[in-house]
């Protein structure tokens, strides 16, 4: 049975939930257990926000990530908090434009990708975390158009149907580095 | 089974509240459940129903105690501080033999505590909560779909008994997203012959009420009420077994307790240890069955709660306390980890207590 446990980290507002949505909808379309649980306590309020989700073959235990496959850190205070529980051979995901530090750890495979900068060049300052969803997508293996395309479906409302092709282009942006 | 959607629980219990036909929902915002009352305030005016908040808990349980007296559906919730509120109005429908649904989300405690998941009201729950002799039934679900099943359950139970449901849920349970189909089956409303509906000046007058003055009538109404629950008692009580076949170590929790001592019992057993999960799905009626099923075979148990021990007693009592239980918690908002529980079934494993 194939589990996968992400921790995806940052300041509230850079779209932590979104991106852990996305992903749960991607698992939920392909078939798979998936959990969703963000934190809401007091960090939410100021400081680090951060949501676990898992994507799995079998059915999911526990909803809660302590020990993450896979962590996204969009901050500097997240690295810091969370850098220690990846799994060795656990895969983290930096935003290299908020995060000038390297991870320390040797057991782990880190990327670094300038996430918050190249949305900014582009246009779409608010969607550095779709790039960082497109990357981790793509270094898993992971990363179908379609598969991206009929998540955020799921994710974005009617309401705001004309925010599905920008986020479509950051995630494929995303997975193009 | 109809597609799945991603929702939160406190989501599915709004929605699945709805689809058992609950159209009055009276409630006072609170973190955190206020998804349930945040749903019930987009969906009940679309679909002709009542959507109001209260302007306090106690008043958001007597309006429930209104609409219950007149028959319908109807529910309120709420998290732990204002589950305290509305004690007295939780008695008053137990007085008066009315069908309700309560929520209760809870967060750590006591006094207005913290907003972080926690299962310190069990006793409040299962004990009954307000003053007298009475009891709720209360639903412990350990999934969003579990919360979505359960409000229809609790709504059918209460009124085939007359009685309040209470689902007991927590923080994570009632953020968290999974999975749910909302195919769910709602049998037909009982018919409530003793309902204030008007006479029509065809029948003497239907009184709701939880006074009664002459001691022997309300000695009467308690013997009958306690009757009812003997029959909850040998008919309702709900629970999962998990691994249980050979354990030799029985972890029990309920909730979100029950889905990290999954982990916790997956785990031994691929260190070759006999653990297996008892998961009451019922607090109260709490279920005895799984318990001396167990018993011939089991060595120990460990109570896994986010309380400082209070479903461990029911544990005590549903064994004779025939084999030694421990304690396994984290609280104030904490939750115990796999590894912890892990730590509690190893010490087990090796005779310690």
């Amino acid at each position: 049975m194939k589990t996968t446990q992400f921790l995806f980290s940052g300041f509230g507002g850079q779209g932590i939930l979104f991106s852990g949505k996305v992903l749960a909808y991607k698992g939920l379309i392909e078939e798979k257990q998936v959990s969703w649980l963000p934190s809401y306590g007091p960090e939410m309020r100021g400081g680090t926000a951060s949501c676990s989700v898992i994507v799995s073959d079998g059915a999911v235990g526990s909803p809660i990530v302590s020990k993450p496959d896979v962590l996204v850190a969009m901050n500097l205070p997240s690295l810091d908090k969370f850098e220690s529980s990846v799994v060795p051979g656990g895969k983290i995901f930096a935003d290299s434009t908020l995060i000038e530090r390297k991870v320390a750890r040797a057991d782990v495979k880190a990327f670094y990708v300038p996430a918050t900068k190249l949305a900014a060049d582009n246009g779409i300052p608010t969607l550095a975390n779709m790039i960082l969803l497109g990357k981790i997508l793509k270094e898993l293996g992971e990363f179908t158009p379609e598969g991206v395309e009929a998540a955020l479906k799921k994710v974005i409302s009617a309401k705001h149907a004309d925010m599905l092709e920008v986020n479509l282009n950051a995630l494929r942006l995303g997975a193009s580095l | 089974m109809s597609e799945k959607v991603l929702m939160k629980g406190n989501e599915a219990i709004a929605e699945a509240a709805i689809l058992a036909g609950c159209r009055h929902y009276f409630g006072y915002p609170i973190t955190p459940q206020t998804e349930v009352a945040a749903y019930m305030a987009k969906k009940m005016p679309k679909i002709g129903g009542t959507f109001l908040q209260a302007e306090s808990e106690i008043a958001a349980i007597n309006m429930v105690y209104g609409v219950a007296s007149a028959g319908l559906r109807v529910m309120t919730s709420s998290s732990s501080p204002g589950i305290s509120l509305k004690g007295e109005g939780l008695s008053y429908l137990a007085g008066a033999d009315l069908p309700a649904l309560v929520v209760n989300v809870q967060r750590g405690g006591p006094g207005l505590g913290g907003i972080q998941p926690s299962q310190s009201d069990y006793f409040q729950a299962t004990r009954g909560g307000g003053h007298g002799d009475y009891h709720m039934i209360v639903l412990a679900p350990a999934s969003v779909q579990e919360m979505a099943e359960l409000t229809v359950k609790g709504f059918e139970l209460a009124d085939t008994y007359r009685m309040t449901s209470m689902i007991l849920a927590d923080g994570t349970m009632g953020q968290m997203m999974e999975p749910v189909a909302l195919d769910l089956e709602v049998k037909p409303m009982p018919a409530k012959p003793w309902a204030t509906t008007g006479t029509g000046m065809k029948r003497p007058h239907n009184i709701v009420n939880s006074l009664f003055l002459q001691p022997e009538e309300l000695e009467k109404t308690n013997f009958e009420r306690y009757a009812r629950y003997k029959t909850i008692e040998e008919n309702e009580a709900r629970y999962e077994e998990y691994r249980m076949e050979d354990a030799e170590i029985a972890v029990v929790a309920f909730g979100i307790a029950a889905r990290v001592s999954k982990n916790a019992v997956d785990e031994a057993r691929r260190q070759g240890i006999k653990a297996g999960l008892i998961r009451p799905i019922t607090l109260w009626p709490f279920p005895k069955a799984p318990f001396a099923k167990a018993l011939t075979h089991v060595k120990s148990m460990i109570s896994v709660e986010l309380s400082m021990g209070q479903m461990i007693e029911d544990v005590k009592l549903a064994t004779d306390c025939r084999v030694p239980v421990t304690l396994c918690n984290r609280v104030g908002g904490m939750i115990p980890s796999p590894d912890l529980v892990l730590d509690a079934i190893l010490k087990q494993a090796k005779g310690g207590n």
